[in-house]
């Protein structure tokens, strides 16, 4: 049994359900009770889709389980076959209808429809709701792949353009919606032809395509890295392995698919503005900013390589809630001398952002509200979604729009080169005062910030950012709050490890000012 | 499913035809009252025993628009559990133990139950009864089930509040009469209450639930109750149980259900009439120019409501009758013909009533009648606008304070505001 506030991840029965919104002709038959309709709200307000999902519910209640729920759910199958006429079932059971053990599979063949029918089984005890996207996608591609497309591939090799498919862009994506065009020009400006993409928006007839292309592109490996391992297998299709999150990532992607479509083209000039940016004097003061990273396993990874190398800020901390790809992420956070954090418990995130004091925090809805309370700048990078997500604009993160992207969102959020000198030099100017946010972004941050300021008084509650802190003079805690509010945290932190490193028992304003020599770059 | 049965009940006072459906529900469980009712209880938690859908959902629901940390949180019941390799009753203490560690603010904690845990008979009032022991004075634990397979959306509140209705002390014999009003409200609509109960010469007033859970009013053969919501069945029975006298009522919603609610109250209190129309009479002319003020804009419009809150009887019946609004269809997931037998007499004989929801079929008719405003959760809501419907998403019907005088004037509002906002949009 496991306490959780919040989950970053639903059921994989949700999982299930991404895969059914994405595509045109497939309706999930779900084997639930009448609370689960919640989902269908998932995709009607936070993505704000203007259909209902195509999945149907069988709708049991307690009076039904000492009856035949096998046969509401047989019904259910049977009118939803009759209303929708998709070109292929998927049925499963949520949760609770995993307990009553009525074999959806099994009561959905004895219908004898017309139609492919595809059983999930998704155990909603064990597993969640990428690992559920990902197996359904997986069931789907290897019902409905056609083994006929590999030999018309080999057939026409020769007078055709290299080919490609997408694969793992999904409704309630982060941002999929705007990845997979960027993404596919980049394919097109190669001259690398697109054939499907999936599960976003594909039918049923693209999936028995899938096997007549030369390579797969896997935007998303939670998604869509078993059913390429699968088609590797079976299609000896090859896939790519770089996510184009970032500008050296999309440059690697590049390369990647030039190598795998044995092309040598060149991609010409780079829409990008990063680079230049990012070397303009104004962003000087994003040196070494320390930024904590956390997201699902492809976003955290591509979003620490960004803002080390491209950003030039350090990251201090990278963790994911995709225990699937925990092996992924350790190596990255490995590469940036830290530990990662592998983790789907929202309660020791926070108390990880709170102990590494960053000045920038990147990951989900749930680590914007973690930093809006610590007083921290954050800017969202990975799903759980929010309605907030799905923007009017085009607004991708992959590609070197991407990257342009990238750059104005994370950066948007800091207080900006003069403005943070000034309030450094002048931070008893009353209308400063304490905790003041960028002056660009109004009131943001700055409610919380008195929390923040309160926080680290407290003995209590300034706890968790050390094991047992060394106590502090009068003076010295003064003396530290004349340090800007956005740097207090470090220099609280720094001094505190620099007095247990020379066992000093209680820290004065000289192991301050010390401690400040001694870090001081 | 759609052919299962309907049936037509006689008609008379209060039992009117009413269509039975049968199918796949669009409608929330009983867990999401949590969404309100921590607000309510300020000093509660709520602790779901249930699956990671269980916590997809409060979160879903609720997650948008709370950004406190919430009082309430999800036992994930996993693998483990359920192949019996963990106890499920020390699991439960474990998590429960951490919890009341974490917030040692908490003076009442509700066990509820979900579909998973009922299924697999896991006894929360048992384990309720264990852990108050152990956390007893400081933290009380009950149990009640907010499953979807017994409850929808609101009946999660009724079976908090029977919950509490156990707990409730025992007024002294002989006690003068208390009136108690039953059913979550908010503070600002409960306070007006308040004032007017007191301008009526009814001094002791008590609500249930209470804003602090360790103050629960007293209970006794002088207590009459007023129900403030229509879904509290069971909340009902178990007071009546208590002693506690029901005064049948419509529902305080706009002028003339709050005036009928108030009456109920002033009639068995011996209030007298002059006293009566004195205290109410500014609030319901205040209530009756600012529903009119919204009229032009409701008058003459057909509404169909799919069934969610089982607040859609009296909505219906104050659209009709305040705001010139025609009913075509009021969908409700249960009714409580007793309960609402006022509001049922006073609703057009026209609308039709339908209790259960088969949704693909409902959707057929609501197409098929192509109603002015459809009211309806949020699952259909954007479907049916980007259909051409102009839609209410009936959540914020429950999450708005929407009864009594100073309130009528925003419930008319907030069926208003879809056709004004229709009306204003020019691309």
């Amino acid at each position: 049994m496991q306490l959780t506030l919040w989950t970053y991840e639903g059921p994989p029965h949700v999982g299930a359900m991404r895969i059914a919104a994405s595509m045109t002709g497939v309706h999930y038959v779900l084997h639930a009770p009448q609370g689960d309709t919640y989902a269908d709200l998932l995709f009607t307000m936070i993505e704000r889709r203007d259909s209902r999902p195509p999945v149907t519910y069988s709708t049991f209640q307690a009076r039904d389980l000492g009856g035949d729920t096998a046969e509401l759910f047989k019904t259910a199958a049977r009118q939803a076959y009759e209303r929708f006429r998709p070109d292929v079932m998927l049925v499963g059971a949520s949760c609770t209808a995993e307990l009553i053990q009525d074999d959806p599979g099994g009561l959905a063949r004895a219908l004898a429809l017309p139609i492919p029918v595809v059983p999930l089984e998704l155990p909603a005890y064990q597993k969640k709701e990428n690992w559920g996207a990902a197996e359904t996608f997986l069931q789907l591609v290897r019902a409905l792949a056609a083994p006929g497309a590999r030999a018309e591939r080999s057939a026409s090799v020769s007078s055709r353009p290299p080919s490609c498919n997408i694969l793992g862009a999904t409704a309630l994506g982060f941002r999929n919606r705007d990845d997979v065009p960027e993404v596919r020009r980049i394919l097109e400006r190669l001259g690398i032809e697109v054939r499907v993409v999936a599960p976003l928006g594909a039918t049923a007839a693209d999936i028995a395509r899938l096997g007549e292309a030369d390579f797969n592109v896997v935007l998303y490996p939670e998604i869509a890295q078993r059913t390429a391992d699968w088609l590797k297998r079976t299609f000896g299709q090859p896939m790519t392995t770089v996510v184009p999150i970032g500008v050296g990532a999309t440059r690697d992607f590049i390369a990647e698919v030039k190598t795998l479509a044995g092309i040598d083209k060149s991609f010409g000039r780079e829409q990008t503005r990063l680079p230049w940016y990012a070397r303009s004097v104004d962003s000087t003061y994003l040196t070494g900013k320390r930024v904590f990273v956390f997201g699902d396993a492809t976003h955290a990874i591509a979003a620490a390589r960004v803002a080390s190398r491209e950003l030039g800020f350090e990251v201090v901390g990278l963790g994911t809630y995709s225990r699937e790809f925990a092996r992924e992420v350790r190596a990255a956070a490995a590469g940036y001398g830290i530990e990662a954090l592998i983790t789907d418990d929202y309660l020791d995130v926070e108390a990880h952002v709170a102990s590494l004091q960053p000045e920038l925090v990147l990951g989900s809805q749930m680590e914007r509200h973690i930093a809006k309370r610590l007083g921290i700048p954050a800017a969202v990078i990975s799903a759980p979604v929010h309605v907030q997500d799905f923007p009017a604009r085009t607004s991708p993160q992959m590609g070197f729009e991407g990257a342009n992207v990238l750059f104005d969102t994370w950066v948007h959020p800091l207080m900006m080169g003069l403005e943070e000198h000034l309030v450094t030099m002048f931070r008893d100017d009353f209308e400063f005062g304490e905790g003041r946010a960028p002056s660009h972004l109004g009131h943001a941050p700055a409610p919380a910030a008195p929390a923040e300021v309160q926080a680290t008084e407290s003995p209590a509650a300034a706890a968790p950012a050390a094991g047992s802190p060394v106590p502090w003079t009068l003076d010295a805690e003064k003396e530290l709050r004349k340090v800007p509010f956005f740097v207090r945290g470090k220099a609280r932190r720094n001094t505190e490890a620099y007095a247990g490193t020379r066992g000093i028992a209680l820290i004065t304003v000289e192991t301050l000012y010390d401690a400040k020599a001694h870090f001081g770059r | 499913m759609s052919d299962a049965a309907f049936l037509d009940h006689g008609t008379g006072p209060g039992c009117r035809d009413v269509r039975q459906e049968r199918g796949q529900r669009e409608v929330f469980c009983g867990l999401t009252s949590i969404v309100w009712m921590h607000r309510k209880i300020q000093d509660a938690f709520f602790l779901v025993v249930g699956s990671r859908t269980c916590a997809h959902l409060v979160q879903s629901a609720a997650g948008v628009m709370i950004f406190a940390e919430p009082r309430f949180a999800t036992a994930i019941i996993d693998e483990r559990d359920l192949a019996g390799l963990a106890d499920l009753d020390d699991e439960l203490d474990r998590v429960v133990g951490r919890l009341v560690e974490r917030r040692p603010d908490i003076r009442l904690l509700f066990l509820v139950g979900s579909c998973p845990s009922e299924v697999i008979k896991l006894d929360l009032s048992r384990a309720a009864a264990r852990l108050s022991t152990r956390f007893m004075p400081e933290c009380r634990v009950l149990s009640y089930s907010g499953s979807g397979i017994e409850t929808t959306f609101t009946q999660g509140e009724d079976n908090c509040l029977a919950g509490l209705v156990h707990e409730m002390p025992r007024e002294a014999a002989g006690a003068a009469p208390s009136l108690l009003v039953v059913g979550a409200l908010a503070d600002v609509v409960e306070d007006q209450f308040r004032t007017l109960f007191a301008g009526l010469g009814i001094a002791d007033v008590r609500f249930l639930p209470p804003r602090q859970g360790r103050s629960l009013p007293a209970v006794g053969a002088g207590t009459r109750m007023l129900l403030a919501q229509p879904y509290l069945a069971e909340t009902a029975r178990l007071l009546e149980g208590r002693g506690a006298r029901l005064l049948p009522a419509p529902f305080p919603f706009g002028a003339e259900g709050t005036t009928a609610w108030l009456r109920a109250a002033a009639q068995a209190f011996g209030v007298d009439r002059g006293r009566f129309d004195a205290v109410t009479g500014p609030g319901r002319a205040r209530a009756q120019a600012a529903v009119a003020r919204r009229g032009a804009d409701l008058a003459g419009k057909r509404v169909f409501f799919f069934p969610d809150s089982q607040l859609e009887v009296p909505l219906a019946r104050f659209l009709a009758r305040e705001c010139g609004m025609e009913p075509v269809e009021v969908g409700t997931p249960y009714l409580h013909r007793q309960h609402l037998a006022a509001e049922l007499d006073m609703l057009p004989a026209a609308a039709r009533i339908v209790e259960g929801q088969d949704v693909d079929l409902q959707l057929d008719r609501c197409r098929a009648a192509r109603p002015d405003l459809t009211v309806c959760g949020l699952g259909l809501a954007n479907p049916l606008e980007a259909e051409g419907f102009a839609t209410k998403w009936s959540i914020e019907l429950l999450f708005s304070p929407t009864q009594g005088y100073e309130q009528a004037g925003d419930l008319a509002d907030l069926f208003a505001r879809p056709l004004r906002r229709r009306a204003l949009l020019e691309v």
